[in-house]
């Protein structure tokens, strides 16, 4: 498995170590976490499911684009894949940059275009046994 | 005419319904992504997959009046979910 999607737990220390840079003075640090409450009912875990070969290119896209709009930024992202349990992250972006603004911006440029774009789909665990796909957006939809 | 087989990759609730990750498709020479997925289309568990979903060839985003070549890689891409 490539940089960008894990099969455990993410390391955030180890994200925000790999951002840390003199001329950097913002450092967003983003993640999102499996929520109890849905539709139908408690959630006590999402699976997360990826086209894995396509997924990786295009997460390593979406930070090339944000690099290339805010220069000097440094950005990394992981994705977690597989079971995750309630209150646990899936998703977690690290980005810094010289001043805090672009760092803001650079995190929600990646956050906006994963969903919109990566190939990840999420199954809920539901506290009363059932499990029931999780209705997406098209890909590559309207921002 | 010449054949030319496309591995078409399925995900999440097409995966599902299909009962199968993937599946070979034989089209005729010239054929496009959209062709690919009305073969797709076509198949019994199929009745969930939308009139235009998006699609990838080789791993990217493309439309359907793509040409396939013999070998590519399809995916019929649900909804997504991630973040």
């Amino acid at each position: 498995m490539g940089a960008w999607l894990t099969d455990g737990a993410i390391d955030v220390a180890g994200l925000l170590a790999a951002v840390a840079a003199d001329g950097n003075g913002g450092t967003v640090v983003f993640l999102g976490t499996v929520r109890r409450s849905a539709e139908d009912g408690d959630v006590e875990a999402i699976e997360y499911s990826a086209y894995r070969e396509m997924a990786e290119p295009e997460l390593e896209r979406i930070v090339a684009e944000a690099l290339a709009q805010w220069p000097g930024a440094r950005i990394v992202l992981r994705h977690r894949l597989g079971v995750v349990p309630t209150g646990e992250a899936s998703l977690v972006i690290a980005a810094s940059a010289p001043h805090r603004a672009d760092a803001y911006a650079a995190s929600r440029f990646v956050i906006e275009e994963t969903k919109r774009r990566a190939p990840i789909w999420k199954k809920e665990r539901l506290a009363s046994g059932r499990a029931r796909w999780v209705e997406g957006r098209p890909a590559g939809g309207e921002r | 005419m010449p054949e030319m087989h496309i591995r078409v990759r399925l995900f999440a609730s097409y995966a599902e319904a299909a009962g199968a990750d993937e599946m070979t498709v034989a089209l005729p020479a010239g054929a496009t992504a959209a062709d690919c997925l009305a073969a797709v289309r076509a198949a019994p568990w199929a009745g969930r997959v939308p009139p235009a979903p998006a699609l990838a060839v080789n791993r990217r985003y493309a439309k359907g009046d793509v040409v396939l070549r013999d070998g590519d890689e399809v995916a019929v891409i649900p909804p997504v979910a991630g973040g």
